[in-house]
């Protein structure tokens, strides 16, 4: 890759290992992922791609039994450096989850959540507020839907809804990058297709990687697409082209449904 | 084909048999309870009035009121409470919320077990050395209430834990992905879905208090005083107390008065139960996830 190519990178990681105890989950993994494109990650269950997503915004130490070296930089920042503060890799680097997971309070509360944590609680007027909640419910196409319901618990929409309320409410902060844990496996081919719509209007915008199980939808839905398998990258480049003209036999073998 | 075979027949009447066993267990369960509350209200009644409520005894205990003792069980519980709730809800975050699966926090779960199983006669010794005598808070409100608060704080932590693991872990993943620290997370999420639990479990735990007999005998609970409490310094008349006494210490009493006391205690205690149980039923309703 050339110098140019580099610093457009937002994501780069340099011999990234990763044990969950004695267990070996990434083997020397080294990318670099481009800056405001969608990068899908595929693979069959078990080969990584989860747990590289997980080590992004640095959730896998939660379990405690992780151990990681080598680097992940984001804007060319290593978030495993002692000076980071976890907490503002978690505000860069949001995250949306296979299940929708909406906090048990109303839809505005939901958009602000973030907002307000990270904020001083004087700081933004109602007013202001307001602002934020139109703006994040417009980016992910929900604000026609629920304007007129802001006060009812996030809770009581249609799963899709809540998918894209858990988007938006990573937005008022002004993450570089969102991670995407299979965002629409929970979701029916209508809500997976508007989700994969919304995914598109926030390219370029954001950085987006999505791991997905999903072939039809890395195809559909991503710039670039990352082959793992076994904790190993196979083959990382355009989506179009790992598709039509894979490089790797292993990865002909799994999109053409071979395993996996 | 779908007839009746003769094994069926044996397995139906083993069922209804054990159906019967079962069912009569239960109502063997509630027959003390209503038993207990048919004596009370047949017994005691009768002198159940507004004078009985709303004075002090008098002839020597034998007749007159318990509006003293009514009054002292209200202090007894409320600081009691003051005590209790805000130490055993702290303690139970910190053990849900913030402790890791170590020795520590192992210990202190062990601690916890011991303490509830503490004989309450051992708790109101304690009481006596730790707060009568060491503290020098003498025979007051104050060490009752204090002695009656330890007591109780092994089931204000039990309970609070439970409501707090009863909340899903994914609201706190989404809370802790988005930046938000631990303490941020249970101050906007974790507490507001948990507080109708722990306030069912604390007015569970009033009525455990209000009978309690032993814990207050020695450290604040007077025998006999015709006056009212006026500080938490002040040692004072209890129901629980009052209702042993005239039932066992004071000669001539006639015989509805213990029933009498008796009565309005329990019935403290139902209406403070049916009260939980009204909150938990309502917050339920609006809980949703």
């Amino acid at each position: 890759m050339s110098k140019h190519q580099e610093l457009n990178c937002a994501i780069q990681t340099e011999g990234l290992n990763l044990w969950y105890g004695t267990f070996q989950a990434l083997f020397d993994v080294n990318l670099n992922i481009r800056n405001g494109r969608i990068t899908s990650l595929i693979g069959p269950s078990g080969c990584g791609k989860s747990t590289f997503l997980r080590s992004v915004n640095r959730i896998n130490e939660r379990l405690g039994y992780v151990r990681i070296n080598g680097s992940i930089k984001v804007h060319e920042q290593n978030i495993y450096a002692p000076s980071v503060e976890l907490l503002q890799v978690r505000k860069q680097v949001g995250m949306v989850f296979q299940r929708p997971n909406p906090l048990p309070l109303p839809i505005r509360d939901n958009v602000l959540f973030g907002h307000r944590i990270h904020n001083r609680a004087e700081s933004s007027s109602r007013a202001e507020e307001d602002e934020i909640v139109e703006q994040a419910l417009r980016q992910v196409l929900l604000w026609d839907k629920v304007k007129d319901k802001l006060k009812r618990k996030a809770t009581e929409l249609s799963l899709e809804e809540q998918q894209k309320l858990c988007i938006a409410r990573l937005l008022p902060v002004k993450p570089r990058v969102l991670l995407m844990d299979e965002p629409c496996s929970a979701l029916d081919p209508k809500g997976t297709e508007a989700v994969e719509e919304l995914i598109w209007e926030l390219s370029g915008q954001y950085t987006i990687l999505i791991v997905t199980h999903n072939m039809a939808q890395a195809r559909r839905a991503s710039e670039e697409c990352i082959f793992m398998l076994m904790g190993k990258v196979v083959e990382h480049g355009a989506t179009d082209e790992l598709f039509l003209a894979p490089r790797e036999q292993q990865t002909a073998d799994y999109i053409e449904g071979r395993f996996g | 084909m779908f007839e009746i075979s003769a094994l069926n027949q044996r397995n139906k009447k083993v069922e209804r048999l054990f159906r019967t066993l079962f069912l009569m267990m239960v109502l063997l369960l509630v027959l003390p309870v209503i038993v207990i509350l048919a004596t009370l209200i047949i017994k005691g009644g009768p002198i159940i009035s507004f004078e009985f409520l709303f004075t002090s005894p008098t002839d020597g205990m034998t007749a007159g009121g318990i509006l003293p003792a009514l009054i002292g069980t209200v202090w007894l519980v409320s600081v009691a409470l003051l005590v209790s709730v805000p130490l055993g809800v702290a303690a139970a975050v910190y053990l849900n919320e913030y402790a890791g699966n170590n020795w520590f926090t192992r210990v202190i779960n062990l601690a916890i077990i011991n303490l509830a199983g503490v004989p309450s006669i051992v708790h109101a010794l304690f009481g006596v050395g730790a707060f009568v005598i060491f503290f020098k808070f003498g025979t007051s409100i104050l060490a009752a209430s204090l002695t009656l608060a330890i007591m109780t704080l092994p089931v204000v932590i039990v309970a609070t834990r439970e409501s707090l693991a009863a909340v899903p872990m994914a609201f706190r993943e989404a809370c802790w992905n988005m930046g938000a620290t631990r303490w941020q997370t249970i101050r906007r999420v974790v507490l507001p879905n948990a507080v109708s639990g722990i306030l069912t479990g604390v007015i569970l735990e009033v009525s455990r208090t209000a009978g309690e007999t032993a814990p207050i005998m020695f450290t604040g609970a007077a025998f006999f005083l015709p006056y009212l409490p006026e500080s938490i310094f002040d040692q004072t008349m209890a129901l629980s107390l009052h209702l042993f006494v005239v039932s066992t210490q004071v000669p001539g009493v006639p015989e509805a008065l213990p029933y009498g006391v008796a009565l309005v205690l329990v019935t403290m205690v139902l209406i403070m139960n049916s009260l939980s149980i009204a909150f938990r039923v309502y917050l339920r309703g609006k809980k949703k996830w």
